[in-house]
């Protein structure tokens, strides 16, 4: 502001000069090639609302039907059953929320330990590679993890780590019952396999932008290495740590392919983690294409709804977390 | 002295506690790294004697005959990939250009907010979208529309990355330029622009390499072709589908193959995501630091 008013009391000098009729012929020119750049990027960039819109509108036409047809009981049944016509989603909301539990469960502490590892403990030629291992191993396809999933993964969970675990804490609800490998159980571990590099990333961002005054000062109270971390760093970085692990949920949520090739896919609510489950992004991916009728794929579109619905939520939170942790810290540094 | 004795105990576990935990957050990033090994390794132990040029070249066979290749599937996602940059490039490159040269302070939170969130929508979500956008309206599945939904999962990804990198790019280059009488479009063009280059080229192949995997969005689009196809109207095969398919089938020919698949697309998405990182060292990346 200030800067644009030191401008204009200036500008009368300049446009006294002998030079002015070129300049303004100069800035008609420019302005116009400006204007017309300026627009084209600015609609390239409102796309991004565009796209928003579109999202939002398609799968609220697509799920008219079934939103009518059902109401708000379509969020609270657990009939699933094509042939009477009879829809509800509350077995494949029950299974997203606890395959995310579980992933939670697993993913958060690894990840948190490993972003404090590669921050504040490791050799710097480690860390530099353990990063790009976690950055490759975001980058491998959904479908990829479940191909290994199928074949490795479930029978190795089949034969070892699920009877290991019905022997010791078979006294809980959770770990009883038959044992089929493909469960929500081998769903939430893969879930957190693909949310781990996530939560790891965006911890370790977190944990950089720290400022190192914290880490010095509890330094030179004595404090060991592990005691900075504790009490300098994470407690510090707590709020951005938790917007990170919104962020992993966010993604766990809405993870489809690898969950769908080894949760087992039967809409069913039940206690023990041994049993197989379906997911909302799962029963869309399996269903959608043999979707037949017109009621059918509405209430998969309603699906789709909800799970768009808990995602943005999740997601708006995840970010504006996120964003409210960097601004203190952003803003003085510049 | 007392306080000598009473500290030695509690110092020596401190120390303990130190150690322990260190090498517990060692234990855990080893845990990470884990699953990355383990796929690779499977896949190559699993593929890799599966690969070779009829794999490349052929059409699958039908249910029951051993043999063929996944050929269609290379070249569909390949295609698949083409149109996606035609969608995505343009549209992510330029609003990201918006983002970092104009727009006001409210409007341009707005769209970074709008964008971070779309890059959290679910994969099979645009899907649907997709599906009721163009697959209905257009009456069949097409590659048109699959080229479409990886197109849009890109811009948001594209227009984050080249607003990140523009703002690399030091003031006193845009500010030399305008010093000079040149239009801000053309300094953005001339010369903004290419000293972000290799930063944008990054961000774009990682978005193509990101979407590259993708088969929830192209389950209602695509669809996936057992045969030759270039028309962009009908159906087309994509790697990821192929895997997919042939992963739930019973045939334990299709299983290797699709282990032959799943090799050459990690390839392909790790090849990306380890070359761009010798590409972005970009000039200015130091500076930041």
């Amino acid at each position: 502001m200030s800067t644009e008013g030191v401008a204009r009391q200036r500008s009368p000098d300049f446009s006294q000069s002998r030079r002015q009729p070129t300049i303004v012929k100069n800035s008609v020119r420019n302005r116009f090639g400006d204007r017309a750049f300026k627009l084209i990027t600015l609609v390239m960039a409102l796309s991004i609302f565009a796209l928003v819109v579109l999202i939002g509108i398609e799968l609220l036409g697509g799920s008219g039907k079934a939103i009518h047809k059902f109401g708000w009981h379509f969020l609270f049944s657990s009939s699933w059953d094509p042939i009477s016509d009879d829809y509800g989603a509350l077995p494949f909301i029950f299974g997203t929320i606890v395959s995310s539990a579980i992933a939670l469960v697993i993913a958060v502490p690894i990840s948190v330990a490993t972003a404090v590892y590669l921050t504040e403990l490791a050799p710097r030629a480690l860390s530099q590679v353990l990063i790009m291992f976690i950055e490759l191993l975001a980058a491998v396809p959904s479908v990829i993890l479940g191909l290994w999933g199928v074949f490795v993964m479930v029978p190795w969970l089949r034969s070892h780590l699920f009877p290991w675990l019905q022997d010791h804490l078979g006294f809980l609800p959770l770990f009883q019952g038959p044992i089929y490998g493909v469960s929500m159980l081998a769903g939430g571990i893969i879930v957190a396999i693909m949310i781990i590099p996530i939560i790891t990333s965006v911890s370790r961002e977190i944990l950089q932008s720290v400022p190192g005054l914290q880490r010095e000062a509890a330094y030179a109270l004595g404090a060991t290495r592990w005691e900075v971390t504790r009490i300098a760093v994470l407690s510090y970085a707590k709020k951005g740590i938790f917007g990170a692990v919104i962020l992993g949920l966010g993604r766990a949520l809405g993870e489809t392919m690898a969950v769908t090739m080894v949760i087992g896919n039967s809409p069913q609510i039940v206690k023990s983690l041994f049993a197989p489950g379906y997911t909302l992004s799962s029963v869309i991916a399996n269903e959608f294409n043999e979707a037949t009728g017109s009621l059918y794929p509405s209430a998969l579109f309603e699906i789709g709804l909800v799970l768009l619905g808990v995602t943005v939520l999740v997601n708006a939170l995840a970010q504006l977390m996120l964003k409210a942790f960097a601004g203190p810290i952003v803003k003085p540094q510049n | 002295m007392q306080a000598a004795t009473a500290n030695a105990p509690n110092h020596v576990w401190r120390k303990c506690k130190n150690v322990i935990m260190q090498s517990l957050t060692f234990v855990c990033a080893i845990l990470v790294i884990t699953p990355l090994v383990m796929v690779f390794y499977h896949l190559v132990w699993q593929g890799f004697t599966s690969i070779n040029w009829e794999f490349f070249t052929q059409l699958p066979k039908p249910t029951g005959e051993t043999g063929g290749g996944i050929g269609n599937a290379i070249v569909g996602t390949f295609i698949l990939l083409a149109e996606a940059a035609l969608v995505g490039i343009p549209v992510g490159v330029l609003g990201g250009v918006y983002l970092s040269e104009y727009g006001s302070t409210r409007l341009n939170w707005a769209i970074r907010f709008a964008a971070d969130i779309l890059n959290g929508v679910p994969s099979i979500t645009w899907g649907i979208v997709v599906y009721a956008l163009m697959v209905v309206p257009m009456h069949g599945f097409s590659a048109l529309a699959g080229g479409v939904v990886l197109g849009m999962m890109m811009i948001p990804l594209v227009m984050r990355t080249t607003e990140e990198v523009l703002q690399l790019v030091p003031n006193g280059y845009r500010e030399a330029a305008l010093a000079l009488g040149i239009d801000k479009w053309k300094s953005i063009i001339q010369i903004v622009i290419p000293a972000a280059l290799r930063g944008i080229v990054t961000g774009i192949l990682l978005a193509l390499a990101r979407v590259a995997g993708e088969t929830a969005p192209l389950m209602f689009t695509a669809l996936g072709n057992q045969y030759w196809s270039h028309k962009l109207t009908e159906p087309m095969a994509a790697l990821p589908l192929q895997i997919f398919n042939y992963a739930i089938s019973p045939y334990d020919d299709w299983h290797r193959q699709a282990w032959a698949g799943a090799l050459i697309l990690l390839l392909l998405v790790l090849t990306t995501n380890v070359g761009v990182r010798f590409l972005a060292r970009d000039r200015f990346a130091k500076r930041k630091h």
